[in-house]
Order: structure tokens, then C-alpha cells, then sequence
């Protein structure tokens, strides 16, 4: 049996607009282990963002408990979410949210400069390692603007990577690509996930959740659906049989 | 997080947007530039009165008789014969904080040497005077006591006189003048002076022994002045005290009265001067320290727009694990880089434009050193004052909204 990364009890989380309460999630329960592949799905005010930004250190939930790598989230302080974001999480997001006019290699680095504890030579010596695993070694000099969408959302991968996080959280990180960019995508998170690195997926693209492991579907802050998904596809193959491109 | 990653991080942010940061930094360069240029003119018209005052003499000190009343009718001060003779005797004799002294008459008239002839002062005193005033000779020598004593008809003229009176360059020293139709005999040239800061030709002068001006002369026996020089410069506000209770003493003045007499240092007249320059300073200054306030709410403006344009970055910098004070002091470091490069470069051009004023305007100039400590700390303090509250504006928002803003 492996590790629970993630371990979620009867969470709650509510907004309060104006004089009304908004009830975001309505007590759920889930756990992740290590080098799983889940997608939480779920149609727009589902609570699948209020869930990410939990998950993510990045918001606090109202009550329940979250146990993110043995550690207690509830009652953290800002600086120490902070810490954990930067040690044990690693981002993705829809729009790549690279540093502009910023080389590749230094927006890899970036989580790296907020950890004293990693040296200069440290720092880029994952970088480049990072890029590497993402494919773009070869790519390291140039700047967001000099790079297609697909290629900087693996500058955005290789940047979640770098601080070795317990688990990558993706927030519709294929939502502004083309199908075929988006299948070069999933088939590397594959990749990364067969090397034993734990993904949670955030989408509504219900193709999106055939590559994943586990399905956990979300409506109205409640989970309706929670599935191990025994055929999981092949993005590669996916890849091979769309239609050849003239490039 | 390291303080030197947050700097390498201000710095490219400030490399990234060249020209908006020169800009930014102008209003401190030019507020820099002008605080030291200013305070170079004003520390340089301060210096050149002072180096001029004290070329007659710093330690100078002046006893003039002061405005009375006679017969109901204020009496103008030269007018006033409360000065003798008897009182220069007294200070002489009872001053112990004074090197030299003499008394002093003058009066104006006509210098004729055969068909040349030129308007233009004589000073009677004694031989202490060219000590007092530090003068020295060019050729001759000064009269002696004797010649004193005999009211002899010698004299010492300043360089303007024998270029008037001697036009064909003839050694003067020897020759026989006259002065108001008294004939006197040159012993002496005074070494060249030149104009003072007040605009008097320092060389348009007859200096002859006071008995004679007094006696053959002016036909007076009170004196118009009496200088002196102190031990030293310091010692000159208390030798002017001790002058002052010889002279109470001499002319009987009851503890309420007021002084009939005048004494002054040429500190007094430094200081006289200097503060009129002072408060030109502090103007020039102030209007100065203004547009480096502007200059510092130039900055602030530039960094408040900076926040609300890299707030997704901000927010990225968040989720990827910038602490709330990571990013407030990658924005003030931000703010301080940008107002301390500004100081470096308004001091270049402070200190630039200060030589080219020299040079060009001929104006004195003289940079201290207190006004390029002053101007960096003020820059930094404005980096600091200005960048504070848009650095704090970013540290405090909240990563989930500064990630969904666009």
C-alpha cells in the first residue's frame, strides 16, 4: 500500500457575499496516493476551483480537515503555506502564467529562488535538468514569446517540477491548446506519472479524464462520482492516430 | 528567501522597463543634481566673502565713534569727535588681547604730481597699520615712530595712485607729491590688492602718519577710528568685550547708557555678509528639496502602476512560494534601486554641472561633501517612503484573485 499524499475529511468551505452564504463545498472526503493520476471534474460553479485552491495551500477551508504530505493545512499561517506551495506543490496553469520577456531556464528557476536553502548553481543545475525532462533542453535561452503555446506549457511543466513537489496540480492545463498540442501534453504527463510523480488534474474536458487513473466528478460541492479508471488511454497513441499535419 | 535573489529579481524587473525607470528616475536625478548645485554656489559665494574679508585681515577690529545727540540734533557718526587720541592710548596700554593697533583719520583730496593729478583718499595712522591690514611693500619702507611724533610730511602710495600720478613709469619712491597742496615725500609703494568683494579699489590710497593728515591736513584733533588686531581670530569677540570696557571706562558711560562708540571684528562682518548668502542658500536649496519630493512621488506613482500591471505575477510569485514579505521587499528593493541609481546619476550631474558653472559662469563654486551624504540619504529615504505603500499593496493581496486578474 502506498502513501496518502493527500488526505481530505468532510470538507467544507463557504463564502460569505453580502448577506448571503455560498456554499462552495458541502463536506467531502477523499484521499490521493502517491503516483496517482486523478482528474477532478465538474461543470462550472461545481466547486472543483474553490476545491483546487484548497488543495493548492492557496485558501483555507471553513471546517473539515487536509492533510497535505503528513502536514496539518487548517492550522498553518500564511508565510507557512507559503513554505509548503513552494516545497510540496507544483503548479500548472491554464494560461502558463510564464514571466515575460524572461528566458525559459529563469522561469523554471523562479520556485527555486524563493527556497534559501537551494544554491545558485543548484538552482539552474535543476533547471536544466527540469527543461530536459520536459523536452526542451534545447530551448532553455528563449523567452515565452519566442515559443509556441504547447512549448511554454512544458516551460510551465518543467517550473512545476523543479522543486520535486509531492504532487502537481493542473488547472485546465490544456484549456488553451489545440487538440493536438493538448494530446502531446497528457501523453507527457503520462510520461511523468509512469516516473512516479502524483498528478491532480483539474478539468471539464471529460476526453481529458480517459488518460487519468482515477476520476473524481464534483456537482454542487458534493462528489457524485468518484472511479478508478481500468482502461486508461494512451495519449501517445491518441497522438498517432489524429490526422498527419503539413509542418 | 535570500536577499540577494530578491535584488537579482528587482534588478531585471528594472532592467526589463529601461526607459520607464530613466524616467522615473529623472525627477530624482534633476532634484539631486540641483540640491548639490545649489548648495555648491552657496557654499562657494560664502567661502570667496570670506576669503576676501579675511585678506584685509581677519582679526581685524574696528572702533568708530557711534551717532550721538548734540544740542537736541542726532549728529551723523563722522561727525561725532567722541574718538581722541587719549583713548587710543588707553586701549594701547590696557588691551592685552590685541598685537597691534594705531589710530586712523582720513579724508579725500587731489594727489598732484606736476601735470598729473588724481582724486583719491589719504589714511592717516601709525606703523602698525600695514600689520593690521597685511599689506606689504612693494618698494620703500614704512615710515617710523619718529616720523610719527614729528608729524613728517612722508607718504605710501597704493599701486592706482602711481599709475595716475606716475604714468611714464618712473620710480615713485624718492619723488615729492602733493596732497591738497601739501607736499609729501614717497618713501613707499603698497603691493598690489586689487578690488574687494564690495567693489573699493584696495589700491587708491595715500597712507601718511596721522599726526600730519590730523595737523596739516584735516585740522582735527579727534580721531575718525581707532583699528587694531586681535591675538587671533578666535580671541576677537573678546578682545572686541575688553575695547569696549576700556572705552566705557575712558568716556564715562554709567552702566545704563548706551556706548557712544562702535567696535566691531571682521567676524561680525563675515557673519554679516555670510547670512545674507545663507538665506539665498536655503532657497535655492528648498526649491531644490521640492522637486526631489516630486521626484519621489514620481516614483511612487511608477510603482503603483508596476503592481497593478504585474499582479498576475505577483500571484504566480505566491503560488510558487513568495512569502507576503518576499514580494514587499522585491518592490521596495525595486523602489530603492530605482532612487539610489537616480542619486548616483543626479550626483554625476550635480557635480558636473557645479564645474561647468566654474567655468563657464565664473561663478565660485565649492561642493562639500555634507550635501552628496545629504542628497543619497534623502534618496534613499525616498525610495524607501515612496516604494513603501504601493510594496505593501502588492504584499497584501491575495494570490487567488492576483492569479485570476487580467
Amino acid at each position: 500500500m502506498s502513501k496518502e499524499i493527500i488526505k481530505i475529511d468532510d470538507l467544507k468551505r463557504e463564502f460569505t457575499m453580502g448577506t448571503e452564504t455560498v456554499h462552495a463545498l458541502r463536506g467531502i472526503s477523499f484521499s490521493i496516493k502517491e503516483g496517482e493520476f486523478v482528474t477532478i471534474m465538474g461543470s462550472s460553479g461545481s466547486g472543483k476551483s474553490t476545491l483546487l485552491n484548497i488543495l493548492g495551500c492557496l485558501d483555507q477551508p471553513t471546517s473539515g480537515t487536509y492533510i497535505i504530505d503528513g502536514e496539518k493545512v487548517k492550522s498553518l499561517s500564511k508565510n507557512e503555506l507559503a513554505k509548503i506551495r513552494n516545497e510540496k506543490i507544483g503548479f500548472i496553469f491554464q494560461s502558463y502564467n510564464l514571466l515575460a520577456r524572461t528566458s525559459a531556464i529563469e522561469n523554471v528557476e523562479l520556485p527555486l529562488l524563493y527556497n534559501s536553502k537551494v544554491s545558485t548553481e543548484e538552482r539552474r543545475s535543476r533547471a536544466i535538468k527540469a527543461l530536459e525532462m520536459v523536452g526542451l533542453a534545447d530551448r532553455m535561452d528563449h523567452t515565452p514569446s519566442e515559443l509556441s503555446g504547447g512549448q511554454q506549457q512544458r516551460v510551465a511543466i518543467a517550473r512545476a517540477l523543479v522543486n520535486n513537489p509531492v504532487m502537481i496540480l493542473a488547472d485546465e492545463a490544456t484549456g488553451n491548446l489545440d487538440t493536438r498540442t493538448s494530446y502531446e501534453i497528457m501523453s507527457l504527463f503520462q510520461e511523468l506519472n509512469k516516473q512516479g510523480i502524483t498528478i491532480t488534474f483539474v478539468t471539464h474536458e471529460p476526453d481529458i479524464a480517459t488518460f487519468s487513473s482515477r476520476t473524481i466528478v464534483l456537482k454542487d460541492g458534493h462528489i457524485i462520482q468518484d472511479y478508478k479508471n481500468h482502461k486508461v488511454q494512451s495519449a501517445a497513441d491518441e497522438l498517432a492516430k489524429l490526422p498527419k499535419q503539413d509542418d | 528567501m535570500r536577499l540577494l535573489n530578491l535584488f537579482k529579481i528587482a534588478f531585471k524587473a528594472i532592467v526589463l522597463n529601461k526607459t520607464r525607470t530613466l524616467l522615473t528616475m529623472l525627477g530624482i536625478i534633476i532634484g539631486v543634481a540641483s540640491v548639490i548645485a545649489m548648495l555648491a554656489i552657496g557654499e562657494g559665494s560664502k567661502e570667496s566673502i570670506r576669503t576676501t574679508i579675511s585678506a584685509m585681515g581677519s582679526n581685524m577690529i574696528t572702533v568708530r565713534p557711534g551717532s550721538g545727540v548734540r544740542g537736541g540734533v542726532k549728529q551723523e557718526r563722522s561727525a561725532m569727535e567722541t574718538l581722541k587720541l587719549k583713548d587710543y592710548y588707553a586701549i594701547k596700554e590696557q588691551a592685552d588681547l590685541l598685537t597691534y593697533i594705531t589710530p586712523m583719520v582720513n579724508g579725500g583730496g587731489q594727489v598732484i604730481n606736476g601735470s598729473n593729478n588724481w582724486p583719491s583718499s589719504i589714511y592717516g595712522v601709525n606703523s602698525d597699520y600695514l600689520k593690521i591690514k597685511i599689506v606689504d611693500l612693494q618698494s620703500g619702507s614704512m615710515f617710523t615712530d619718529a616720523e610719527v611724533k614729528t608729524a613728517a610730511k612722508v607718504a605710501l602710495i597704493g599701486q592706482t595712485v602711481v599709475d595716475n600720478v606716475f604714468p611714464d613709469g618712473q620710480e615713485p619712491v624718492g619723488q615729492m607729491i602733493r596732497f591738497n597742496n601739501i607736499p609729501f615725500k614717497i618713501i613707499g609703494v603698497l603691493e598690489e590688492k586689487g578690488e574687494n568683494t564690495f567693489g573699493q579699489d584696495q589700491d587708491d590710497v595715500v597712507i601718511a602718519p596721522y599726526t600730519t593728515v590730523q595737523k596739516r591736513i584735516l585740522a582735527i584733533d579727534h580721531l575718525e577710528s581707532i583699528i587694531a588686531s586681535a591675538i587671533s581670530e578666535d580671541k576677537a569677540p573678546e578682545a572686541v568685550t575688553q575695547v569696549s570696557e576700556i572705552l566705557r571706562k575712558q568716556h564715562k558711560i554709567t552702566e545704563n547708557d548706551e556706548d557712544d562708540f562702535h567696535v566691531r571684528s571682521m567676524e561680525e562682518l563675515i557673519s554679516t555678509f555670510s547670512s545674507t548668502s545663507e538665506m539665498l542658500t536655503i532657497l535655492l536649496v528648498a526649491v531644490a528639496g521640492i522637486s526631489l519630493l516630486i521626484g519621489g512621488i514620481g516614483i511612487m506613482n511608477i510603482m503603483y502602476v508596476s503592481v497593478k500591471e504585474r499582479t498576475k505575477e505577483i500571484g504566480l510569485r505566491m503560488a510558487v512560494g513568495g512569502k507576503g514579505s518576499d514580494i514587499l521587499m522585491q518592490f521596495l528593493i525595486e523602489a530603492i534601486l530605482i532612487s539610489i541609481t537616480g542619486g548616483v546619476l543626479g550626483v554625476i550631474l550635480g557635480l558636473g554641472s557645479t564645474v561647468f558653472i566654474e567655468k563657464f559662469l565664473n561663478w565660485p563654486t565649492s561642493v562639500a561633501l555634507y550635501s552628496i551624504i545629504i542628497s543619497f540619504v534623502v534618496c534613499a529615504v525616498t525610495g524607501i517612503f515612496f516604494g513603501w505603500y504601493p510594496a505593501r499593496k502588492a504584499a497584501a493581496l491575495d494570490p487567488i484573485t492576483a492569479l485570476r486578474y487580467e
